[in-house]
């Protein structure tokens, strides 16, 4: 068995333009131009996009779920963030 | 961790997968829970790129431009989906060399319908309606799986599928509305088909091993006799609807339960079969160790050039 | 029937058909899933430029053939393909060398059929050209990393550059149907890609480390029908269904 594989790689797709690129999955490859050939043919053989981003998945820093509480609960109650706190008569329009 | 603390890890994890929350990567999961889903995300992914061969074997023979860009696309698809399976059951830290081990040493197992011979082109035709039509039965349900990487990868496996069985089914019409000689060959790829076909939806209920475990982690929605019996609902009146006759002297209708009932199924063919006994195993898995084995040096040059291309890119750079 | 522009189509069509086919081979067995599919696009990308073809030349020929009859009802001799797309994917390195030897004279080939006086041909040029551009950016860097990746690789690609070499020159030689639709502007004057070709082809080798052939004495013949001895049994399987089964739909 060999001892070096193609490392894996995450790909994201923009559909089209306007839209920002999403992830698609991924795949092996032995560097980023073949990274972005082999994205081309598996994840866009149906016309699925216009732009295509590769990065070697060591390269992602993930957050760690058992951080989640610290990280995103805190968030849940600053309701003052979005518009529906605030009451205002229905008289009001174009608001 | 403490007994009591991965009880509890586990009770909330059971409870969150109850609530249709979806589990990813990083999450906390049971070793079982891990375990379940590279073992059979990997079979899925096996099945992929070994049921590549049985078709594959028709590309250049294929009887019209048409059916041949057509089968090599599905071909092609059947590539893409076990790449997004591997991909997706990589997440659980495996790679996929890993894998491709685990198929080559016989330790993980891919559907046993493709130990099964392509005799004639109808072969084409029936592996499409039946054994993509079996395959969808088993699949759709799992786009709502618990493991977020295996529900997407699902989700896009069944899009791209959809053309799969319609291609099968339109060359058994084709044929079927054909020659007296075209129809036979029809008829005779249903023969040998149709039973494989039916036990591809696994053993019955009662000799299932994993039903009950899979049902609750959303592997599965409904048992294998459930799945069987609605494949058997749906096909027997494409086959009418074609002239073809389901090789089966026991089907019959059942006005009250509202279903078909069929013939015993050859249990014994099917474990033996599974064990490595079936017409084409060996051939099979030789193919895929000689793809393997002679794709080495070529994958090992793209690494040694990759590594060259990254060093002179570092001594420009200095 | 215009018999001079029939004979056109199908020596440009049958070398799609053919190198089609042999990419078709490789569909389950590449050396990794990724490049298996990557071959499979190209393989597919071909047989569709072989169908506006074929339905052209079934067009021309105004006899009631179809584009299935004139890819797979014509004797071994009536295929006009050059001899290097016929050749066998002896090991990967042989598929990667015919494929950018193929496809560095496909597109040079094509960027000219695209002035074509016939709106037919200059339409089909204008969409293989895309398809034809991301093949050879395929294969030239499949040559580089072989040529350039390990010692092995590296003797495995020059020994198939090596071997390929010899096909090269039949690709710039000139039929009597070439020479008749290149004078009504139809055609393609080939002798005139020849030094830009072996250009392009000098440049990438020397990138990927490997030599060129000093080779005197070409084989050719295929535009003519005479073929090496691989072309029968590709045939046979092409041909199976529609000689087993004459005259049926499928």
């Amino acid at each position: 068995m060999s001892t070096k594989n193609w490392p894996l790689w995450e790909i994201f797709v923009r559909s089209k333009n306007g839209l920002e690129h999403r992830h698609f999955g991924s795949l092996h490859a032995a560097d980023a131009e073949m990274a972005l050939e082999n994205a081309r043919d598996v994840y866009t053989r149906r016309n699925e996009g216009v732009s295509i981003w590769v990065v070697e998945s060591k390269h992602i820093t993930a957050s760690n779920p058992e951080n989640n509480g610290e990280l995103f609960e805190p968030a849940q109650d600053k309701v003052y963030r979005h518009p529906t706190f605030y009451d205002l008569p229905d008289e009001v329009k174009h608001m | 961790m403490s007994e009591e603390q991965i009880k509890n890890l586990e009770k909330q994890f059971e409870e969150r997968i109850a609530r249709d929350e979806k589990i990813e990567p990083k999450d906390w999961m049971p070793e079982k829970y891990r375990q379940t889903h590279i073992r059979q995300m990997s079979q899925h992914a096996h099945s992929e790129i070994i049921g590549m061969l049985p078709e594959g074997n028709w590309i250049t023979r294929a009887p019209s431009l048409r059916r041949k860009v057509a089968l090599l696309a599905k071909v092609q698809d059947e590539a893409g989906h076990g790449l997004y399976l591997y991909s997706a059951t990589e997440t659980l830290g495996i790679s996929r060399e890993e894998l491709y081990e685990q198929l080559h040493t016989g330790k993980a197992k891919y559907s046993s319908i493709f130990n099964y011979p392509t005799l004639t082109w109808a072969d084409m035709g029936a592996i499409g309606w039946l054994v993509d039509g079996a395959a969808i039965i088993n699949q759709v349900p799992l786009c709502n799986t618990s493991y977020g990487p295996y529900s997407r990868a699902m989700i896009r496996v069944c899009k791209e599928e959809s053309f799969h069985q319609r291609q099968g089914y339109e060359i058994m019409m084709k044929l079927a509305n054909g020659t007296p000689e075209q129809k036979e060959m029809a008829q005779d790829a249903l023969n040998r088909w149709w039973w494989p076909s039916l036990m591809m939806l696994g053993p019955t209920d009662d000799k299932s091993v994993h039903t009950a475990q899979s049902m609750k982690w959303k592997l599965k929605r409904k048992t294998n006799d459930e799945l069987r019996q609605q494949f058997i609902d749906q096909t027997v009146p494409q086959a009418d609807l074609i002239g073809l006759t389901i090789p089966d002297p026991d089907l019959k209708w059942n006005e009250e339960r509202q279903s078909y009932d069929f013939g015993e199924i050859n249990w014994d063919e099917f474990w033996q079969v599974v064990k490595g006994h079936g017409p084409m195993n060996k051939e099979r898995m030789r193919a895929r160790i000689n793809a393997w084995e002679c794709g080495e040096w070529v994958r090992d040059a793209a690494m040694a050039h990759a590594e060259k291309k990254q060093q002179r890119k570092q001594k420009q750079a200095v | 029937m215009k018999e001079n522009l029939y004979n056109y189509i199908l020596g440009i069509a049958d070398n799609s058909l053919i190198l089609g086919q042999r990419m078709g081979e490789l569909c389950g067995h590449g050396p990794s899933l990724e490049t298996d599919i990557a071959c499979t696009n190209i393989s597919l990308d071909l047989f569709g430029q072989v169908r506006s073809y074929f339905q052209y030349a079934a067009k021309v020929s105004g006899d009631g053939r179809t584009e299935d009859d004139i890819a797979m009802l014509r004797k071994e001799r009536d295929y006009k393909n050059v001899l290097l797309v016929e050749q066998p994917n002896t090991n990967f390195a042989y598929t990667i060398a015919r494929q950018f030897l193929f496809d560095a004279y496909h597109l040079a080939f094509l960027s000219e059929l695209q002035k074509s006086t016939d709106l037919t041909l200059s339409a089909i040029a204008n969409k293989c050209i895309k398809e034809v551009s991301y093949h050879e950016r395929f294969s030239s860097d499949w040559v580089k990393r072989l040529g350039d990746g390990t010692e092995e690789s590296c003797v495995k690609m020059q020994e198939a550059i090596d071997d390929l070499w010899t096909y090269t020159d039949e690709l710039f030689h000139q039929t009597e149907a070439d020479k008749a639709m290149v004078a009504e502007g139809v055609g393609v004057d080939v002798t005139k890609l020849k030094e830009d070709y072996y250009k392009r082809v000098h440049r990438l080798l020397e990138e990927a480390t490997l030599k060129v052939p000093q080779l005197k004495w070409f084989q050719k013949g295929g535009k003519e029908g005479i073929h090496t001895e691989h072309l029968g049994y590709l045939l046979s399987d092409l041909q199976y269904m529609q000689r087993a089964y004459p005259n049926m739909e499928w």
